[in-house]
């Protein structure tokens, strides 16, 4: 979230689509809530269900699956062809005025550069017009036909009210109406917010979903300000934490990129890390890169990384390829993997095509489970009846499975949605034998520290050389790692303006991030949580829960990353000349000669408004970017249809072939082949969850079976009638890959859409139930899902896809 | 003055007087229906709160799970979905007891102290005294109590008297995510019902209103529906619900009448009583009028 | 009012079954009304985080006990924590179902393995959960680590291990993984947050 969940109530219009707030976040969505109660906010719901969220919204918007880019272009198109957008700031804070290569291009649903062989782009045409010191040219009066501004306009010019309601099968005057509400956003005193989750990001274009609206926020001015932003509901109560730390193969943690086998050396690695700003008097954050990582690397290797040896740079292993989730189990599948661990991760259940995931499991050596609870994978190789039918003697795979502790029985910090980092303490021991995740990673560790030791093996030097500063080695304390995370100073930090003043003290906790050095002086695990634990304690844990401001932002509750800042580029919510744009809800403003209010100021604290620095401080062009070169797939979103569509072509681009579903989207040999077509499989089908359930955790938990006990499906009247289901009665649902049977739940809350003159029913997937658990045994629904993802996060399309449906 | 008064104003079956000179706030519980988004959290946390669990059921084709209060449920959502003007609306109603001022249970109730009513307005079954006849179930317009199988006593909603007792809201309300639920004294409810009314009709709902039926004297479970005219949309909420006539008569005309009958009817029960448990005493006289009733 | 011969005896029966024998001396208890204890009197009270959805709700543990030597803490209730900004002690129906996880019948308990090819689980101890696991590790991390590639470019990479994150663990959790497993060369590990 750029902001954060009680912010919420500060918004004049709230947007729920790809989510459903109510459902997933009920507890987040009282600040919805509350605005309506409050503000007399309005609450509109785009969704191909009426949902939860919609029984409380004051409209309800349908649209299929899939379409989201062709429904939010049209808007972009509507704000544009109408004027309805926040002139200043879109000319001030974004890169409107920025002059594009005229070599690119956007021909038949394709941008230049694109490569059907590879099925990627050439990004090189989809670059700034650079002048001699390296800056942008830029056309201020926005009418350059190669600058953003009118490269964007004729883009979406395509995106008409008919094409809308052609393509996504929402009602033209329902469309227009969402439209006119969003509109009125544009007045710099009114904000929108835009609640998102996963219904955006589980598509075969998801980021470019999320881009769509960032845009739409970036032409109304919300972004910044109280009530706006563009917010993601995130999963997991740690999720966010756990992105931070980065547990992913290609970022380390703070978000930085990992190595690759490019990267031959720390200097290439960090040059080509380190920006240079694209604007005059730009801040180009991303400078401060060498810092960073350096200070990673103290943390992680201490005393052995020195400069002679380029910090242990080769003690970080390089990335040769793809390592996300869905390129690890298609490794896993072609035999590529031997051992696998899953930590509190269910990925049977999870991840999309169950048969191909049980396969890939059966292929590896041995698989280590790390749970709480009995998870479905854990038993994959067990006969389960006909939720899972395997037998176990052809299974070769030695499974262990360590029982782990629960949030209720460790102590540790969480980072919610909003990124503010909250402790928890211990309040029981965890049943039986089981011990805490973190214990089990440090035994797994000194075992092999021990038997390498012993018996020598390939390449011990990192493994031997990593910093165990913990008072109890095989118990490392959550509190001494938090300190390792915040970071300290390995030497005296004098202030760079005047020498003789010692800024911190070797050995003492980092105020903040500011003071880190690329010089090897600072350690740090995490840079962006540098101040969580300063000298003065652990702030995460702090409880003061007053709100001087009344915007709800209880600036010393826990810690917010990045340096307890709690709504992100709020320099925006200011105009050039540092006033608010709106004054009831002031984040910040520029007053006796520097920047403060109710938050962290997200700019240097003496920019002066005359320096013109840009608010967007993380891109070293200073503004935000709505055309967008970093993208994989295209520097403006453009609606593709999901890889499994009701319809014979793109209708935006019916006449070209590669130009139906994203053209940069991943696809394994395989996989495509078990894309099923319309013909066989006339339904679209999205899977999403119900506000009784937690994913695949809450069927083990005896209350919430009670309140949702038993796998059903939705589907709409019209087609239960045509099949001749009735409410209650059991069915079978079919894909391309496999098959699931539940109980079908006819509703009102699906409609068919009309869709240029074609009806599409949708059937609505819940995904919560499996073989283990204590509600009545299911199906695991991703046994339905296709092995394909979105082009740049590579996140399953389990949004949209194609099944059938009959009596069971 | 005090919300969390446990003095009793009335007692079932009991013809002492109640004590009357303490002066203590009514609570009540209000529904926002308009807030609510039927997530259940009220289900879990009563449960939960109240050590209860009941069984896991099965989908029957709609959300309501339980699909119905038990003995074991003492709340449960209950979802409809509306279609009118081309406009759905999915309205859900947490259903349960409505604690009402004049509550029928407690007149319809036989057995002594079995059902109380508090100074503050809750009414609570007392189990220990409770002999399982059903007639609370007789007797509630809302058709809540609910007898167990288990030890074949009524069960119904205690509003958290526990909670309520030391100062706490119940559990339903303080879990409730959007505020659907809220709880201080009858007056406020009142007060914060004509804010959310307001607001309503501010959106378009011209009828919105309270629920706060008089035929019950009022209750101290409150709604606030965008469609006060027809409460029945909402999975059936009775639009003038009463008290049972049975009930009226059992306290009127039939009493007297029936006391000719007493010494006999005493001696068959306890007969059971002393054989069977109270349990076994309706139950069985009730089978015999069926038989009686049939031929 | 229209009351038939049946209602009419079901009124008059069990209304005097029930109150004549009360009169009569049989009552099954002296009817005293009395509420039902508050349970968290003296428990003790430990905060906590909901460790379901992102918006992470402070969460208020209820233990028995109050942290004496001999008194085990078992937890009994959890609810919202009304201090923390967001949830303001409320919960969704999963988080007020929180003590159903916390003691549910498929918690694991003790280490397990199940053999290659065989239908059964065996409890093993820790000793022996995490010494074969290593060995597994360590003898294919051997095997298959690449120290430099086809061009010489030393790579440290161990690519035949995997490893997936739990976004439920904590942030401590994350890092000290993440540190544990860029040290054993691992590229292919993932957490929730792309799922």
């Amino acid at each position: 979230m750029t902001n954060h969940w009680v912010d919420i109530k500060n918004a004049d219009l709230i947007i729920v689509m790809g989510g459903n707030a109510a459902e997933a976040h009920p507890c987040g969505f009282k600040w919805v809530v509350e605005a309506k109660k409050e503000r007399k906010a309005k609450l509109v719901v785009c969704d191909p269900r009426f949902t939860r969220s919609a029984a409380v919204a004051d409209f309800y918007a349908p649209l299929r699956p899939g379409s989201d880019i062709a429904f939010l272009g049209g808007v972009i198109n509507y704000l544009l062809t109408h004027d309805k957008i926040h002139h200043e700031y879109v000319k001030h804070y974004t890169n409107a005025s920025f002059l594009i290569n005229p070599d690119y291009k956007f021909e038949e649903g394709l941008f230049s550069g694109y490569n059907p062989e590879k099925r990627s782009y050439d990004r090189t045409t989809w670059s700034y017009q650079l002048d001699k010191d390296g800056y942008v040219k830029v056309d201020e009066t926005l009418s350059d036909p190669h600058c953003v501004f009118q490269l964007m306009k004729t883009h979406f010019s395509r995106y008409t009210p008919e094409m809308v309601a052609q393509v996504c099968g929402t009602p033209k005057e329902a469309f227009l109406k969402v439209c006119e509400w969003i509109a009125e956003t544009a007045a710099p005193d009114k904000t929108m917010t835009i609640l998102y989750a996963l219904g955006w990001t589980e598509h075969s274009k998801g980021s470019q979903i999320i881009r769509t609206m960032a845009m739409i926020q970036l032409l109304l001015g919300n972004i910044g300000m109280a009530g706006g932003g563009v917010n993601a509901l995130r999963g997991h109560a740690n999720v966010q934490g756990i992105t931070d730390m980065n547990l992913f193969g290609a970022t380390l943690p703070g978000y930085l990129s990992a190595p690759t086998d490019a990267d031959i050396d720390r200097k290439t690695y960090l040059e080509k890390r380190t920006p240079k700003a694209l604007r005059p008097n730009q801040m180009n954050f991303p400078q401060n890169f060498p810092k960073w990582f350096t200070s990673l690397q103290k943390a992680f290797y201490g005393d052995h990384a020195k400069p002679e040896n380029d910090f242990c740079y080769d003690w970080l292993p390089k990335i040769d390829g793809a390592y996300d989730t869905m390129a690890i189990f298609e490794r896993m599948h072609q035999g590529k993997m031997t051992g696998f661990v899953c930590q509190g991760y269910n990925p049977l259940a999870s991840i999309p095509n169950k048969r191909k995931v049980a396969d890939a499991l059966a292929k590896l050596k041995y698989l280590v489970i790390i749970d709480p609870l009995a998870t479905d994978t854990s038993e994959f190789w067990k006969p389960h009846g006909e939720y899972n039918e395997v037998d176990p003697a052809k299974i070769q795979t030695e499974v262990f499975r360590l029982p782990c502790a629960l949030f209720a029985e460790e102590s540790g910090s969480f980072t919610n949605s909003g990124r503010v980092i909250q402790w928890h303490w211990k309040a029981a021991d965890p049943p039986g034998e089981a011990k805490s995740d973190i214990e089990i990673i440090a035994a797994l560790y000194l075992k092999l520290k021990a038997m390498y030791a012993k018996e020598g093996g390939v390449f011990p030097e990192a493994l031997m050389g990593i910093t165990w500063p913990y008072r109890i080695p095989h118990k490392p304390s959550p509190e001494e790692l938090l300190m390792e995370i915040n970071g300290k100073a390995l030497a005296d930090l004098t202030d760079p303006k005047d020498p003789t003043k010692v800024l911190v003290k070797a050995g003492e906790q980092l105020p903040n991030f500011a003071v880190l050095r690329d010089d090897g002086t600072t350690a740090c695990g995490n840079w962006i949580y540098a101040g969580c634990w300063p000298q003065a304690g652990n702030l995460t844990a702090r409880r003061d829960n007053s709100d001087p401001s009344g915007l709800g932002q209880t600036p010393n509750w826990g810690f917010a990353w990045p340096a307890n800042r709690r709504i992100i580029y709020n320099r925006a919510s200011c105009d050039p000349s540092g006033k608010p744009w709106d004054p009831s809800r002031a984040v910040i403003r520029w007053s006796g000669g520097r920047w403060g209010g109710n938050d962290v100021p997200d700019m240097r604290p003496d920019a002066a408004p005359e320096e013109g620095v840009g608010p967007f401080i993380m891109n070293p062009e200073g503004v935000a970017r709505l055309f967008a070169p970093a993208m994989v797939d295209g520097p403006f979103p453009e609606h593709y249809e999901p890889f499994e569509t009701p319809l014979d072509a793109n209708p935006f681009h019916p006449n070209n072939p590669l130009a139906k579903s994203n053209p940069a989207a991943r696809v394994y040999k395989g996989d495509m082949e078990v894309f099923g077509t319309a013909k066989d499989f006339p339904y679209v089908a999205t899977t999403y969850r119900l506000v009784e359930h937690f994913h695949y955790w809450t069927k083990h938990a005896r209350a919430n079976a009670v309140v949702q006990p038993e796998q059903f499906v939705e589907i709409d009247e019209v087609l239960a009638k045509e099949k001749g289901i009735k409410n209650g009665d059991r069915v079978k649902i079919r894909s391309m890959r496999g098959q699931i049977k539940a109980v079908a739940v006819v509703t009102k809350r699906i409609r068919p859409l009309d869709v240029g003159g074609k009806k599409v029913h949708v059937i609505g997937l819940p995904t919560h139930w499996g073989f283990k658990g204590v509600v009545k045994p299911g199906y695991i629904v991703n046994t339905l899902t296709p092995y394909v993802g979105d082009a740049n996060s590579h996140t399953p399309e389990f949004k949209a896809f194609l099944v059938n449906i009959e009596k069971a | 003055m005090a919300l969390q008064s446990l003095d009793i104003t009335r007692r079932s079956a009991t013809t002492t007087p109640a004590p009357a000179l303490r002066q203590t706030t009514e609570v009540a519980k209000l529904i926002d229906v308009s807030a609510c988004i039927g997530c259940k959290a009220c289900q879990v946390a009563c449960m939960e709160w109240n050590d209860i669990r009941d069984e896991v059921g099965n989908c029957v084709g709609v959300y309501d799970n339980p699909v119905d209060l038990s003995a074991k449920s003492w709340t449960v959502m209950r979802f409809a979905e509306v279609e009118e003007g081309g406009r759905l609306q999915w309205l859900i109603r947490k259903d349960g007891c409505m604690h009402c001022a004049d509550p029928g249970c407690l007149k319809a109730c036989p057995s002594p102290g079995a059902i109380i009513q508090y100074a503050n307005g809750i009414v609570d079954f007392q189990q220990e005294n409770c002999i399982g006849c059903g007639y609370c179930i007789t007797g509630c317009p809302f058709n809540i109590p609910r007898i167990a199988k288990e030890d074949g006593k009524a069960y119904k909603c205690t509003l958290c008297s526990d909670r309520v007792a030391v100062g706490q809201a119940p559990a339903c309300v303080k879990s409730c995510p959007t505020g659907a639920l809220q709880f201080g004294s009858k007056e406020q409810m009142k007060d914060y019902a004509d804010k959310r009314i307001k607001d309503l009709k501010m959106r378009g709902f011209e009828k919105a209103g309270l629920y706060d039926p008089p035929g019950v004297g009022g209750t101290h479970v409150m709604y606030v529906l965008h469609h006060a005219d027809r409460p029945e949309l909402y999975s059936g909420l009775p639009p003038d619900p009463s008290i049972s006539p049975l009930v009226s008569l059992w306290k009127g005309f039939a009493k007297p009448l029936a006391t000719v009958a007493m010494a006999a009817v005493a001696l068959g029960s306890l007969f059971h009583y002393v054989i069977k448990g109270p349990n076994e005493v309706s139950k069985k006289l009730e089978d015999e009028l069926e038989k009686e009733e049939s031929t | 009012m229209q009351l038939t011969r049946r209602q009419f005896f079901k009124v008059c029966a069990a209304g005097m079954g029930g109150s004549s024998i009360a009169l009569m001396g049989f009552s099954p208890a002296p009817a005293l009304a009395e509420v039902r204890a508050f349970k968290l009197a003296r428990a003790t009270e430990t905060r906590n985080m909901c460790p379901y959805c992102s918006v992470s709700c402070g969460v208020l543990i209820y233990t028995v006990g109050d942290k004496a030597k001999n008194a085990k803490p078992d937890i009994i209730h959890i609810e919202g924590d009304p201090d923390n900004p967001v949830n303001r002690g409320t919960l969704c129906p999963k988080g007020a179902g929180l003590l159903d996880m916390v003691k549910s019948p498929n918690r694991l308990k003790y280490p397990q393995v199940r053999e290659p090819g065989s239908a059964e689980w065996k409890r093993i101890s820790w000793e022996e959960a995490i010494e074969r696991i290593a060995k597994h590790m360590k003898a294919d991390r051997d095997a298959s680590f690449i120290e430099k590639n086809e061009k010489g470019i030393t790579v440290n990479r161990w690519n035949t291990f995997g490893f997936l994150a739990s976004s439920a663990a904590s942030n401590e959790t994350g890092y000290l993984t993440h540190k544990v497993l860029r040290a054993l060369g691992c590229v292919a590990f993932e957490t929730q947050a792309r799922i």
